[in-house]
This record gives C-alpha cells, sequence and structure tokens, in this order.
C-alpha cells in the first residue's frame, strides 16, 4: 500500500508536465541594429507557460553579432547563483556583480566563482529578425 | 551491535515511553467476542489519514481562487504524471469514508455500544460523522465547474431557509447575494484548514475514549476471559484496510470522474444534484411545498441528527444480544430503506443530460480549437480504421504503416488525397487499400492529418463521438460557407463559438427546423437533421467555446 501510494505521489510531484515543452522562436529585435563585438542588451517580450497558465513577460537577453547571419543570445543571469550580470565596456567582459565573476565576450569563465560560462538561448536570424528559443542551453564548464 | 541498539531502545524508552506506550496499545485486552465488526473504526481512520495525504497533494498544484482553481485541476488531471489517480483517490476516498462512517455507527448501534459508560464517545462519533459530511460539502465547490457552482447554489440556499439563522448561516458562508471569492475562500478554508484539525482532534479524542472506557463487550463475553488487541485483531483490521484500499484504488484508476465545463452563472438550464449520499435529502425536499419546505431541509434533517445523539440517553437499559435488539433492528431496517428508496426516487426522477453528449474536461480538450473540417477528419479516420496499421502516438511500435506524427517530411494535403485515392501510385509497394471517400471527405481527413503531432495526439483521440459526428454533418452540409468556427469559415451568419451563452439548445434545435419562425427573413434553409443527428449537431456546436 505504502508503494501504491508513494510511487504516484512521487511521480506527480517529480515528472515534468505532459505536453513536454517544444521550441518556441520570439523575435528579440533586428540583427542590423547590432555591431559585432559589441554584446547588447535586447528587452522584448514572450509567452512563458507557467503551470497551467501562459504568461506574457518581459524577458531580456545579451546578444553578441559574430557575422551577417550568426548571433549569440546569452540567458541574462549569471550561471553561478542567478544574479544579473552587464557588459563592463572598459575591461571588455561581463562581470556579474554578485560574486565578481568575469565572462569573455563568447561566454567563458574568466575568473570568479562561476562553474560554468553563459548560459544561452538557441539563436537564428531570418530576413534580418533576430529569433530567440525558449529553452537554455547551460554554458560550458569552466576550465579548471 | 546488538547491545547499541538495545541501548538506543532503552535512551529513547526513558526520554519518551514510546516503546511502552506502543506496548499497552498493542495487548490492551479487548473482549473475547471482538473480531470482524470491529474493523470499521480502523478503516475510517485509515480513510481520512489517506484523504489528507491526498489532499495534501492535490493542493500542491491547485489554486482556490474561482480564477484559477478550474485551469488548476484541469492541470493536475490532464497534465501531470498521477494527478488523475491522486483526484480518484480523493474523490473517491471522500464517498468511501462517508459508507464506512456511517456503517460504522451502524453497527455501534445495532449491537448497543453507546450505552453507559460510552455515551461520550458516541456523541463524539456522530460530531464526526457530521464532520464527513462537512466535508463533502465544502469539497463540492472546490472544481468550480458547473456541478460544484450550482450544487453549492442549493446548498446555500437550504441554510438560508434555517429560522432566525439563516439570513446569518448565508453571510457566514460568504454567499450573500451570490456565490463568489468570497464563498469559494470560505469553502476552502473550511476544507482544508478547519475541518481537518477539528476531525483530527476529535478523532484523537475519540480514540481515547474508546481506550479509556474500552470495546464494548456483547452479552455473550459475560464470564469469558479477555484477549489482546495483537495480533488477532491487529491482522483483521489490516485486512480490513487493505480490502478498502484495494476497492478504492481500483475505483480510483477504472471509474471517471466527473469534471464539467467552468462554472457559469448565467448557465439557465444547468440541473443541479448533489453527491450521491445526499441526493435522499435532495429528493426529500420535493415533498414539502412553500412554507413546509423548512421542514424538509432543515427540521427533519436536524430531528434525526438530534435523535441520533440522544440515542444513549433514550435507550438506558441492559446490553441484550443482537437478536433481541428488534427495535434497533427496526430502525436501522427502515432507515436504510427510507434511504435507498428517497435515493432510487431522486435517481429516477431528475432528468440527466446523456454523458455521452457532454464534454469530458477531466480529458485533454484539444480538439476543441480544431476547425470543424479537422475534426471531421478525426471522424473519416476512426470510420476508415487508419489506426488499424498506423501508430499515431508514438508508442505503438510494429504496425504496418508509418507513424502518422512523426513521418518525416510532412507531406502536402495534396499528396496525402492523391495518395489516399491510390496508394500503390506514389509508395510503390504499399499495401495500403485506396480510401473510398469522397474530395471533400478526403480533404477532411488530410487537414485533420496535417494537424496531427507526438504532442496533440492524445488530445485529438480524446475528442468525443458526438462532436466528431456534428463536425462531420457541419462539413456535409457546407456550414462553415456562411459561418465561421475556431476562426475558420465565413460571416455571413453569426459566428457559433460561444452559441451555449446565446442561445438554448431548444431554441436551437427549433432553428434548425424552422429557421425563419425564430429569425424571421434569415436567408439560412431548413435542416430537419434526424433526432440523433441533431442531438450531435447541437451537442458540437455547444462545446464551441467563446
Amino acid at each position: 500500500m505504502a508503494a501504491a501510494l508513494a510511487i504516484p505521489a512521487a511521480r506527480y510531484l517529480l515528472v515534468p508536465p505532459r505536453p513536454g515543452r517544444k521550441e518556441e522562436w520570439t523575435e528579440a529585435g533586428e540583427v542590423s541594429q547590432l555591431s559585432p563585438g559589441s554584446p547588447v542588451e535586447l528587452v522584448f517580450r514572450r509567452n512563458r507557460r507557467d503551470g497551467w497558465r501562459v504568461i506574457s513577460e518581459k524577458n531580456t537577453v545579451w546578444v553578441v553579432r559574430k557575422s551577417q547571419t550568426e548571433v549569440v543570445a546569452f540567458a541574462p543571469q549569471c550561471p553561478h547563483l542567478g544574479c544579473a550580470f552587464h557588459w563592463d565596456e572598459t575591461n571588455r567582459h561581463f562581470l556579474c556583480p554578485c560574486h565578481t565573476s568575469a565572462f569573455s565576450l563568447d561566454g567563458a569563465v574568466l575568473s570568479g566563482p562561476s562553474a560554468r560560462g553563459l548560459d544561452r538561448y538557441p539563436a537564428k536570424v531570418e530576413q534580418n529578425r533576430l529569433l530567440v528559443g525558449s529553452e537554455v542551453i547551460p554554458g560550458p564548464r569552466a576550465a579548471s | 551491535m546488538k547491545p547499541r541498539f538495545s541501548g538506543v531502545l532503552a535512551w529513547l524508552e526513558e526520554r519518551t515511553g514510546l516503546a511502552s506506550a506502543a506496548r499497552e496499545f498493542l495487548y490492551e485486552p479487548i473482549p473475547a467476542s471482538s473480531g470482524w465488526r470491529q474493523v470499521l473504526g480502523s478503516v475510517a481512520l485509515f480513510l481520512f489519514l489517506l484523504q489528507v495525504f491526498t489532499g495534501i497533494l492535490l493542493a500542491l498544484n491547485y489554486a482556490p481562487t474561482p480564477g484559477e482553481a478550474y485551469n488548476s485541476l484541469r492541470y493536475i488531471v490532464t497534465e501531470l504524471t498521477g494527478g488523475r489517480l491522486l483526484r480518484g483517490l480523493h474523490h473517491w476516498g471522500a464517498s468511501m469514508f462517508i459508507v464506512v462512517v456511517v456503517l460504522h455507527l451502524t453497527q455501534v448501534f445495532l449491537w448497543g455500544a453507546y450505552k453507559k459508560p460510552r455515551e461520550a464517545t458516541w456523541l463524539v462519533g456522530v460530531v464526526l460523522l457530521q464532520l464527513a459530511l462537512a466535508f463533502g460539502l465544502t469539497g463540492y465547490l472546490l472544481p468550480w465547474d458547473n456541478r460544484a457552482y450550482w450544487g453549492t447554489v442549493v446548498t446555500t440556499q437550504i441554510a438560508a431557509k434555517a429560522p432566525l439563522a439563516g439570513p446569518y448561516l448565508l453571510r457566514l458562508l460568504g454567499s450573500d447575494g451570490s456565490i463568489g471569492v468570497v464563498t469559494f475562500a470560505r469553502f476552502y478554508t473550511l476544507h482544508v484548514l478547519v475541518l481537518p484539525a477539528v476531525t483530527a482532534l476529535l478523532i484523537g479524542f475519540h480514540v481515547y475514549l474508546v481506550r479509556r472506557h474500552g470495546v464494548a463487550p456483547a452479552p455473550e463475553d459475560a464470564g469469558r476471559p479477555p484477549k489482546p488487541f495483537f495480533p488477532e485483531q491487529v491482522f483483521k483490521d489490516t485486512v480490513a484496510i487493505f480490502a478498502a484500499f484495494a476497492l478504492l484504488f481500483t475505483l480510483a484508476v477504472a471509474a471517471r470522474v466527473p469534471l464539467e465545463r467552468i462554472a457559469d452563472p448565467t448557465d439557465n438550464t444547468y440541473i443541479p444534484r448533489p453527491e450521491w449520499y445526499f441526493l435522499f435529502l435532495f429528493q426529500l425536499l420535493k415533498f414539502f411545498e412553500g412554507p413546509l419546505e423548512v421542514f424538509g431541509s432543515i427540521v427533519l434533517p436536524g430531528l434525526a441528527m438530534l435523535a441520533l445523539a440522544l440515542t444513549p440517553f433514550l435507550d438506558r437499559g441492559p446490553a441484550v444480544r443482537l437478536g433481541r435488539r428488534t427495535v434497533a433492528l427496526g430502525v436501522v431496517g427502515l432507515s436504510a430503506l427510507a434511504w435507498a428508496g428517497l435515493t432510487a426516487a431522486a435517481v429516477a426522477t431528475t432528468p440527466r443530460q446523456p454523458a455521452e453528449l457532454a464534454v469530458d474536461f477531466s480529458q485533454p480538450t484539444g480538439w476543441l480549437q480544431l476547425a470543424p473540417a479537422e475534426l471531421a477528419g478525426i471522424g473519416y479516420f476512426r470510420a476508415e480504421n487508419c489506426a488499424a496499421c498506423h501508430p499515431v502516438s508514438g508508442k505503438e511500435a510494429g504496425k504496418l504503416g508509418p507513424d502518422l506524427t512523426r513521418t518525416p517530411p510532412r507531406r502536402s494535403a495534396a499528396w496525402m488525397i492523391a495518395h489516399f485515392k491510390n496508394p500503390g501510385e506514389l509508395v510503390p509497394g504499399s499495401q495500403m487499400p485506396p480510401i473510398r471517400l469522397n474530395d471533400k471527405e478526403l480533404s477532411a481527413l488530410a487537414a485533420f492529418l496535417l494537424k496531427l503531432s507526438p504532442a496533440n495526439a492524445e488530445a485529438l483521440h480524446a475528442a468525443p463521438d458526438f462532436a466528431v459526428q456534428g463536425a462531420m454533418l457541419y462539413q456535409t452540409h457546407q456550414c462553415g460557407a456562411c459561418h465561421r468556427v475556431n476562426g475558420v469559415g465565413m460571416q455571413v451568419g453569426p459566428p457559433l463559438n460561444g452559441l451555449s451563452r446565446r442561445r438554448t439548445k431548444s431554441w436551437v434545435e427549433r432553428h434548425f427546423r424552422e429557421p425563419q419562425a425564430m429569425s424571421p427573413g434569415t436567408s439560412m434553409p431548413a435542416y430537419p437533421f434526424p433526432p440523433r443527428e441533431m442531438e450531435a449537431m447541437v451537442a458540437y456546436l455547444f462545446s464551441l467555446e467563446e
């Protein structure tokens, strides 16, 4: 009896809800407004599934244009403990104000306690429009 | 190792006394005649604990406000793994709890186990029965579907009829004026905070009293030495609890728990019904008209509860064998007969909406968003038995044809229609027989298949037959040439989404038969569908959400 209750209860609490989340692309801005090598923080709205609701909310993403067709989109939270980081133009790196983790232009850890590089969103360019996906791709582990 | 373990036990015993308390509990002497008839109290306690367990789990994903309750419950039963099972356990567990409490009370009543010095134990038991019923009444509102809403309207109106206290009761229940957010908050607070706390305290007190006075001996126990509670009675209690759990689990897996359309206070066609164990009261009300109604709703049930509570003080004779308790047997027999008769009459005389024509909102309802052609395509898919060869859920391997939710790359509608007509031509070696449908039907089938994906296959399969049949009729009669459904179709006539909020079913049926009589000057031709088709068509149109 304990198993007949504990197993469904554990599955109820731990298995992700159906149907599984599928990739959704949202337009974040125009690629022509980005200069190669200069990160820009873009703000846009997108729908997010929150339990039984779908809510439209403000999202930010740090984007770095690499070429006409290639753009990298970093999730705006530091992978260490989730603080919002910013671009330090003087030192040319991303800096988290909480625990001073620093990340290079391509998201790799330069210094500080973060165990991995910046997380990314899938990004693609279609007719000058930058489309950002919803699934977060964890950043690469920091070199020890 | 062993001495250390016994050292821990000795420490625990010295500090808490738990081991000796457990020993005292297990080896408590009980009358020699004790046996199966004494298991009901333990089963009731187990079911209460199970309700607490499943209730907590449901509450972890439930938002207790009218704006969110219904959608969060749908999320639990349609999207969370095991959610339907947990709701089933809680729903059927509530019914089973009441049944077992009533059986427990009946057993105690029949054997006269309430006699001195056990009057207080009985009184607490009667209060616990009322608390169990209060759980049922307050929990009934929480799904916030039409059934919950309208059932609670009736409940609160009955409370309002109470002499003198009526208006105050109504205000206490937060339904002064109408059922709304305040009513919901009151019912939820009662259901998850007040009632569980009071019930747990009273169960504790009830068990304490049972232990204080001991299990009531039967007359045949005179002169026989008592036996310990463990192991014989513990074994019987465990078997009974296991049997109750097995039955409950089977019900939760096999029996559908209803979830209707979201509560609609403007729905003037809904016929409210209470939970099955209150149906006798519902029927009783029909016998009392006008000013006498208060007798059926308040006075008679109140007197019955009072008589139940006063039983130990009315029957103070010495304990006798069950066979000689003719009055008690008669009271139980007549009560059971009256309850069964009134319940049967209530079931027989209340018009029911046929379940096969109602949308089951405890299932995925993605099909509600389909265009009529796509929904009709499901009908052709079923009629042609395509699923016999093609898997569509991604789980049925080994079938002849490809999985229609995954076949890459997705074909165009034109390719599909050509393939349906002559499968071997486009797919050499195909064993698929040609589909004998006309072009319009084939195009509906293709429209459905283009919508199919692994994510929505389950929702599309849940489309009820009435809706599919209605959509097929809609397609056949080209209703979309004038009307719009789910954003598809022309707008010569009114859009049909939300029709149930604007018209009654009888109005729509008559409009199909005699459009000019209902809407003078309309360009809509008459559609005198046969009765079954009319039912399906109207039920489909009424399922379309705004």
